[in-house]
């Protein structure tokens, strides 16, 4: 699959680095045959590399707070994930009801807002002004000067997600809710109160939200069609009996027909399931399903593989939704890249509904918070994270230590279809030897529609640049630009 | 608070794990402990869009962060909204959320920005260096000082902060170092 060294010195390169508007930076690079033509498209992320060993050593009941470093987009993922591992650590997997639906508030609070950024902040400039348009208007401005509510509206939503997180996690930065076998804390009738204040004016935007990217979807249907897609397997988490569930689940995996290769696998077992492929030229690991292998078991995660891969949702208005989606392929998975924005907003929506049931629901104000079992020494946690499957897995020593520590992130999972989809671009996009606007807006609409994090970069002062470089086959500088 | 009295927010942003980068945050719990009145304070990662609520909420907000390369030990600068910002990730700058908070709020808050000199980013764990730490003493005290002589909160004043800086035009004079070192620009 990958390209050696010998074969790249008849290519020539297109560099392209960073993206924008994705977290972390990456180098696109295309590469080019002799004739011109593009043979493979290589998405480089510079990988912050070390965390596990952050870990190693700590109390196991530190981690869930510990592992919230890793990343400032979706902390709670982190946080969640290391505590359901934590939970079989302490022998506490079967979390009381207040617990276990504190923990689901909590997530779903994290859904919410991180949907509502991406999609009203992030790609809703691609959405509303079109890839071509001047990148002057083609963000967050133009929507503020053109469609003023739709910015208002993704900031209140992403409040409001903020809002449940804080009432259910206490601090944002230092978050505490979840313990190993619980929760510490439940929900107030007070900020209950506080929360239901708000929650059917969320679940108008939501449902307005999911409309406009339906709409947009199905009026320019032959457009996205062919836009970065391709043909691939889904892997999500599902319930036991098929639904949709995002924070917890079993192993599903279906292929680009909808043909079952994995189904309720548990997450203890991820490691007969997946593995990672290690290419020369990526920090960033390729995961496939074993079964498959890494030629053909690669897959999508996030909304798009996880209304694919589930039998339906289990709330009103996202099950409709859903059912409208998949009429648009007949029932079968749909493989098309720019869909990922109408399912992140089946997601909201469905998380919104969520939220509004747990809400109502009073043993979010029970007292019985903790559970313990027997002491285990070995424990995988998992979960549907924003962007997709999250997994944690960690080993802990007698001494209550944490000695091994591996994460799987949903960006890593989705490395190469972003690569896929870049590749896809480039083909349809791509002539002569230059890097035209409309390749560049192209390559970052698709990379976005995944909405990945790429790493956990520090963060500093200042823009990040966007570069572009084109380098022929014997490493020359042939062409380059960059925009802020 | 009397109706003249200015309402303050502290936003301390950076990773606690992430070393010196964790300057913000250290910031804004230092201050939560100082019991100083009439303040907010939040701390988080980074600065996200829904921050613009909770600044179009407030009189003047402060942004305090690690920084990568500026002057030592710390700069304090007024903030002018980013009207031709760009998002470059999930993240937004301070500049960005003032000109969110004005757009989307009609909010006229002030905004300040106070920038750490922080020295090791590059690996995990949760400690400052010993002159990041220093830094951040030295800005704590001068943040301390000026809320505490009402600089922020005062509806009155045009500028702000040391004796030094208080002699100077803001327009002309737009930074402050510590250690009561000026520099123009900014």
């Amino acid at each position: 699959m990958d390209i050696d060294i010998a074969q790249e010195k008849s290519l020539r390169k297109i560099v392209i680095e960073p993206v924008t508007r994705i977290e972390g930076h990456a180098k696109v690079t295309i590469l080019l045959d002799e004739d011109g033509s593009v043979k493979q498209a290589r998405m480089h992320v510079v990988e912050f590399r070390g965390f596990e060993r952050f870990i190693l050593n700590r109390p196991f009941w530190e981690t869930p707070v510990l592992v919230q470093r890793l990343c400032g987009i979706c902390p709670v993922s982190h946080h969640l994930a290391a505590a359901k591992a934590m939970d079989r650590i302490v022998g506490g997997e079967d979390l009381t009801p207040t617990a276990e639906k504190i923990r689901r508030l909590m997530h779903y609070g994290q859904v919410l807002q991180s949907h509502a950024l991406h999609f009203f902040h992030l790609c809703s400039p691609d959405l509303l002004f079109g890839f071509d348009a001047d990148p002057m208007v083609r963000n967050v401005i133009g929507v503020i000067a053109g469609h003023p509510h739709l910015a208002l509206q993704g900031v209140m939503l992403r409040k409001y997600g903020q809002e449940i997180i804080k009432a259910t996690a206490g601090k944002k930065i230092h978050g505490t809710g979840a313990i190993p076998g619980g929760v510490n804390q439940n929900l107030s009738i007070k900020k209950r109160d506080f929360l239901l204040k708000d929650l059917d004016q969320m679940y108008e935007w939501s449902r307005d939200a999911l409309k406009i990217a339906r709409d947009y979807t199905i009026e320019r249907l032959a457009e996205l069609e062919p836009f970065g897609s391709f043909p691939s397997n889904h892997l999500s988490l599902v319930g036991e009996d098929g639904r949709m569930d995002l924070y917890d689940g079993k192993f599903r995996a279906v292929d680009d027909e909808g043909n079952r290769i994995l189904d309720q696998a548990g997450g203890m077992e991820y490691l007969d399931h997946i593995a990672e492929e290690v290419r020369s030229w990526s920090y960033m690991k390729f995961p496939f399903i074993r079964s498959q292998g890494p030629e053909t078991g690669w897959y999508r995660v996030g909304p798009l593989a996880r209304i694919n891969t589930c039998d339906f949702i289990d709330t009103p208005g996202a099950e409709a939704a859903r059912k409208e989606f998949m009429a648009v392929t007949d029932g079968k998975p749909n493989n098309m890249t720019m869909a990922y924005h109408w399912a992140r907003m089946i997601e909201l929506l469905h998380s919104t509904e969520k939220i509004a049931e747990l809400l109502h629901d009073p043993d979010l104000q029970g007292e019985d918070l903790v559970v313990s079992g027997s002491r285990r020494e070995e424990a995988v946690g998992v979960l549907e994270a924003p962007r997709g499957t999250l997994i944690h897995h960690y080993k802990v020593n007698r001494d209550d230590q944490v000695v091994m520590a591996n994460l799987i992130v949903a960006t890593t999972q989705n490395n190469e279809p972003m690569n896929r989809a870049v590749q896809r671009i480039a083909e349809d996009h791509l002539s002569g030897k230059e890097i035209t606007e409309g390749l560049l807006n192209r390559i970052e609409v698709v990379i976005r529609a995944y909405d990945p994090c790429l790493s956990c970069a520090t963060h500093a002062m200042g823009q990040m640049p966007l570069v572009v470089g084109l380098v022929d086959h014997e490493g020359n500088l042939l062409d380059e630009k960059a925009k802020a | 608070m009397s109706e003249d009295t200015k309402t303050v927010l502290i936003i301390g942003y950076g990773n606690p794990g992430r070393l010196d980068d964790g300057l913000g945050p250290a910031l804004a719990d230092a201050l939560a402990e100082s019991g100083i009145p009439g303040l907010t304070i939040e701390s988080n990662y980074q600065l996200t869009v829904e921050d613009a609520a909770a600044v179009a909420e407030h009189d003047v907000v402060v942004f305090a962060d690690a920084s990568v390369s500026g002057a030592e030990p710390f700069v304090f600068s007024p903030l002018e909204p980013e009207s031709t910002m760009s998002f470059s990730s999930h993240s937004v700058s301070p500049g960005a959320v003032l000109s969110l908070a004005r757009d989307l709020f009609d909010a006229s808050t002030r905004g300040y920005v106070l920038g750490i000199r922080g020295y090791c980013f590059d690996e995990f764990g949760e400690r400052l260096s010993s002159r990041a730490r220093a830094n951040l003493d030295e800005a704590l005290r001068f943040l301390e000082s000026l809320l505490l002589d009402k600089g922020l909160h005062s509806s009155t004043a045009e500028c702000i902060g040391c004796d030094e800086w208080k002699s100077v035009s803001c327009v002309e004079r737009r930074v402050h170092h510590g250690s009561g070192t000026q520099n123009p620009g900014g």
